[in-house]
């Protein structure tokens, strides 16, 4: 005790109010951007299909993310008989969880981090790994033979796409030397061909390292062409078949969390964060300015990821399990692991 | 792998057995991708399938009875509501078997008129198989741009005949109404249209890798095993048979036309996705030559009773619908009604060695290979 | 094995196999004399001989009651309403009827032809049946095409209305499995040794037989 008010005595103390604060923030922005995500899901789904979208809820159908929320709301969460009712209404809890402390290690600007750990990088992907275990418990939980069946495949999948991802991870690291995110964004600054994506000194196959990463992402979040969890023309709709009103809703926006995660580490790790890559240009701004541009540009780049995987969801079918894992095993693991090697030999040469 | 007749009735379901830990799952009556009051009662190991077991007759009508109870004229509205996408084929065979054990002689005109409409039908009804097979397969875009096609024969379509889905536009001798100049313009427009977008079909879906990926090499169907269980349509001519009821057995004016019979010799469900979309092609042909060859005159033939009598005697007429090979079998005893009316119907036929073909495959390949069946469950179930 | 086999080649065989009654009701075209039959002809006694057998038994069966307008002004549609149907292959105009070879043969034979038709790559189109309620018989029909000819074949049977029962033809043609089901359903025509006849359209317990024509609705 006395230990913990010494450490609120000193300093440091602003780090845990910094900390609630961006929990508090991220807890909206999750709901927020979840909500809104669905929207523009809606509407670029719809644009890419030649329909109009959501209409009839506020202009444009704005007002529909939260007209569905409060139908979510409204409805009964149903335990189905037989089912494990504790680990039922854990798993949502439990994914939820675990996506937003991933939120806490990604830095949003050069001041904007809630957090700067060291480890920040293994601290996303140590929480993002809750995630298919959620999954798991619930599908397990609900007494579902749909269910079930996502499970197994949820976990197969989530082992064999966690190895490349990790292997362009580790790629990544050894180009920046640090596991802070923070400090992996700050060594890309300057002009544009500072980010990693064009570190081809460093890593001739950096473009394949992102195309990996961006594939595993999509891999890891459960989203087309590989969302064998949901997989709604085979399994009905997987390991949420059996998930009413919120308790589906909070799936629904760990999704969309984890996708603004995966997206947000590829702007991290590849396109230079919160830097907008003119150089100096924008040096003379005041403080204040320079974070909202930085902010800014995050949330462009951010943004044209997720519009990206949107947009690959509508345009392709489902691939074939097995397809899914050989992609991984036979093509990806290798890519990356060369990479890996590469990556490694130039550093010791150069 | 193509298996001889021994080999595939080992493999299936009859004589599947074993210690291994299986489990029963339900796959329909409700579920996304039977499309309709389907069941397949599955016996899994895991994720593979041992034995799959359709269960029909959750919409069964019993449109065979109906039949016997009205006279010929009533009875034909009931033809347009077996397979709902490609109701014309389906009429025509009525009034087909009708005028054929009458010898009502059908205009030109009419028969005209029947060719096109059917054509056009025929290119809806496969547009919709597409669409909704390509969004079993997780890809839910095409079947909104197959519909947007659709759209424009149904838009056709309600111009002549005031339905939508389920025609009833042929008469007895003829047609219900003639065609004006909207319909033929409108149809004329439609042919180059259709060509354009089903080159973009190609490039979007059909080269598509994963979608190719999906389909190749899954769900062989051998010609043995067409023979066995009496494929027909699509089915038949993505096993190398060519079969086509418009060629085997010409009706109404078909031999008039200059046009191919699409057959692929690679037994898997691409090579029935490509034949459907072959045909669509060759459907788009034989409409471009009838609408030219159009001749003026009257639609429908001026004597035909309002009670028609058949002699007695039994006939059958069948044609070739969207999903193959629609036959009536009209047993008559000589008064206003049938005395038997037999649907064949394609969709039965086809699922019907579902089974069999279906034995050791993953589920998501199984349900791949059901949407090459393009299934239309109220046709199975009458 | 001919791929192609034709109209008269079929009927060669058939009528080699079931030669039609001396005083023909119907014979649209004398049956040629039994020429050297083209397809490699089986010699089979057994069902020759079981055609002989069986063909009366189904006569006898149905009651004499029927009132069969034998006489020969009846115009010449086919083989419908007669109580007891001529065994024999007949050649019956494509145009007017929508099938080339019309086959009546005796129910035990049914299998013996699906085996051959099987052979000469025939497949099953469908299979129905009709309920002859005044001549006290059921009918069944086997409808066969020819994929590569287009040839269309009828085969018919009848069986007493009161014990209808025939030998099941799915291990030849496997779509009869639910063919026979749903004419089972219909008509309450037992296929013996099918493996599985449940009702197939019909709800699982239906007791009843909705196309008989005797069939007065489902009470429960």
């Amino acid at each position: 005790m006395s230990h913990l008010l010494e450490i609120l005595g000193q300093e440091p103390y602003w780090s845990f109010v910094r900390i609630g604060l961006f929990l508090v923030g991220v807890a909206s922005f999750v709901g927020a951007n979840a909500a809104y995500l669905v929207w523009c899901e809606r509407k670029i789904a719809a644009y890419v299909q030649r329909r109009p979208g959501p209409m009839e809820v506020g202009p444009q159908g704005l007002l529909q993310p939260i007209a569905d929320a409060f139908k979510l709301f409204a409805k009964q969460v149903l335990v189905p008989p037989g089912a494990d009712a504790l680990l039922f209404r854990l798993a949502p809890v439990l994914i939820m969880t675990a996506a937003m402390l991933s939120f806490v290690a990604i830095p949003y600007g050069a001041a904007l981090s809630p957090t700067s750990i060291d480890l920040g990088l293994l601290a996303v992907f140590a929480f993002a790994s809750i995630n298919v275990m959620a999954l798991m418990l619930g599908a397990w939980a609900s007494r579902n033979k749909f269910a079930i069946i996502s499970a197994a495949r949820v976990v197969s999948q989530n082992i064999a796409y966690e190895i490349p991802m990790l292997l362009t991870i580790v790629t990544i690291v050894l180009m920046s030397g640090t596991m802070n995110l923070g400090e992996i964004v700050t060594k890309q600054g300057g002009w544009i061909w500072h980010w990693n994506i064009f570190q081809w000194q460093h890593n001739p196959l950096v473009v394949l390292s992102f195309l990996t990463f961006f594939i595993c992402m999509l891999a890891e979040t459960n989203r087309a062409p590989f969302d064998m969890a949901e997989s709604e023309s085979e399994l009905v709709a997987g390991a949420f078949t059996e998930y009413a009103g919120m308790s589906f809703g909070v799936f629904f926006m760990a999704e969309y969390a984890n996708i603004v995660i995966g997206c947000s580490l590829a702007t991290v790790l590849f396109l230079g964060g919160w830097n907008l890559g003119l150089g100096s240009f924008l040096a003379s701004v005041p403080a204040w300015a320079g974070a909202l541009i930085g902010l800014g540009a995050f949330f462009a780049k951010l943004y044209a990821l997720i519009f990206t995987v949107i947009w690959i969801r509508w345009t392709f079918p489902r691939t074939q399990f097995y397809g899914l894992l050989n992609l991984s095993w036979k093509i990806l693991i290798p890519v990356s692991l060369v990479t890996l090697w590469v990556t490694s030999f130039l550093l010791k040469v150069i | 792998m193509l298996l001889t007749k021994e080999q595939a009735l080992a493999r299936s379901t009859h004589s599947v057995g074993g210690p291994n830990e299986t489990f029963v799952l339900n796959l329909g009556p409700q579920h996304p991708a039977t499309h309709g009051v389907l069941r397949v009662k599955l016996t899994m190991d895991g994720e593979f399938i041992q034995r799959a077991e359709p269960v029909c007759g959750y919409i069964h009508r019993m449109h065979e009875k109906m039949g016997e109870n009205r006279n010929y004229t009533q009875f034909l509205p009931n033809t347009s509501r077996l397979d709902y996408l490609s109701a014309m084929q389906y009429t025509h065979a009525w009034v087909g078997v009708v005028e054929k054990a009458c010898k009502i002689e059908v205009p030109e005109r009419a028969e005209y008129i029947r060719v096109i409409t059917s054509e056009l039908n025929r290119i809806a009804s496969h547009l919709v198989g597409w669409g909704a097979w390509v969004m079993d397969l997780g890809g839910f875009t095409p079947i909104l741009y197959a519909f947007d096609d659709r759209e424009k024969i149904l838009d056709l379509m309600e111009h002549i005949c005031g339905a939508r889905l389920t025609f009833c536009y042929y008469r007895f001798g003829g047609v219900a109404n003639d065609v004006d100049d909207v319909f033929v313009q409108g149809t004329k427009d439609f042919v180059p249209y259709m060509r354009e977008r089903m080159k973009m079909y190609k490039k979007l879906v059909t080269e598509n890798i994963i979608l190719r990926k999906r389909i190749e090499g899954i769900g062989m169907i051998s010609q043995d095993m067409c023979r066995r269980y009496g494929a027909c349509g699509p089915v038949l001519r993505g096993s190398g048979i060519n079969y086509d009821v418009r060629r085997a057995e010409p009706y109404s004016i078909y031999k008039r036309f200059d046009y191919e019979i699409p057959v692929y010799h690679e037994c898997d469900s691409m090579a029935r996705y490509l034949v459907r979309m072959d045909e669509i092609e060759q459907s788009l042909r034989i409409i471009e030559q009838a609408i030219a060859a159009m001749p003026e005159g009257p639609f429908v033939a001026p004597k035909v009773p309002k009670i028609v009598k058949v002699p007695a005697g039994d006939y059958t007429y069948a044609t070739e619908a969207a999903r193959g090979r629609f036959m009536i079998r009209l047993v008559s005893d000589g008064s206003d009604t049938p005395y038997r009316v037999k649907l064949r119907t394609p969709c039965l036929a086809n699922l019907s060695l579902f089974e069999e073909s279906s034995a050791g495959m993953l589920l998501p390949d199984a349900l791949a290979f059901m949407g090459s069946l393009d299934l239309v469950i109220p046709d199975i179930d009458r | 094995m001919s791929s192609s086999p034709t109209v008269e080649q079929l009927q060669a065989e058939f009528a080699i196999l079931y030669p039609p009654p001396p005083p023909a009701a119907v014979v649209e075209k004398p049956a040629p004399a039994p020429e050297p039959a083209p397809a490699p002809v089986v010699p089979k006694p057994a069902p020759a001989a079981d055609a002989a057998g069986a063909a009366p038994e189904g006569a006898a069966a149905a009651p004499a009651a029927a009132p069969a307008p034998k006489p020969a002004p009846k115009p010449p549609v086919g083989p419908i309403l007669q109580a007891e149907p001529p065994v024999g292959a007949t050649v019956v105009d494509f145009a007017a009827r929508g099938f080339n070879l019309d086959l009546s043969i005796p129910a035990a034979d049914v299998v013996a032809v699906a085996e051959r038709l099987y052979g000469h790559e025939f497949s099953l189109d469908t299979m129905t049946g009709v309920d002859w309620l005044k001549l006290g018989q059921m009918e069944v029909v086997y409808d066969y095409v020819h994929f590569a000819s287009g040839l269309r074949l009828v085969v018919r049977c009848r069986v007493p209305r009161d014990n209808p029962e025939l030998p099941t033809i799915s291990h030849v043609f496997q779509g009869a499995l639910w063919h026979e089901r749903e004419t089972h359903d219909f008509f309450g025509i037992r296929f013996l040794g099918h493996p599985n006849l449940v009702p197939f359209l019909l709800p699982e317990d239906a007791t009843y037989h909705p196309l008989r024509k005797d069939f007065a609705g489902a009470s429960d």
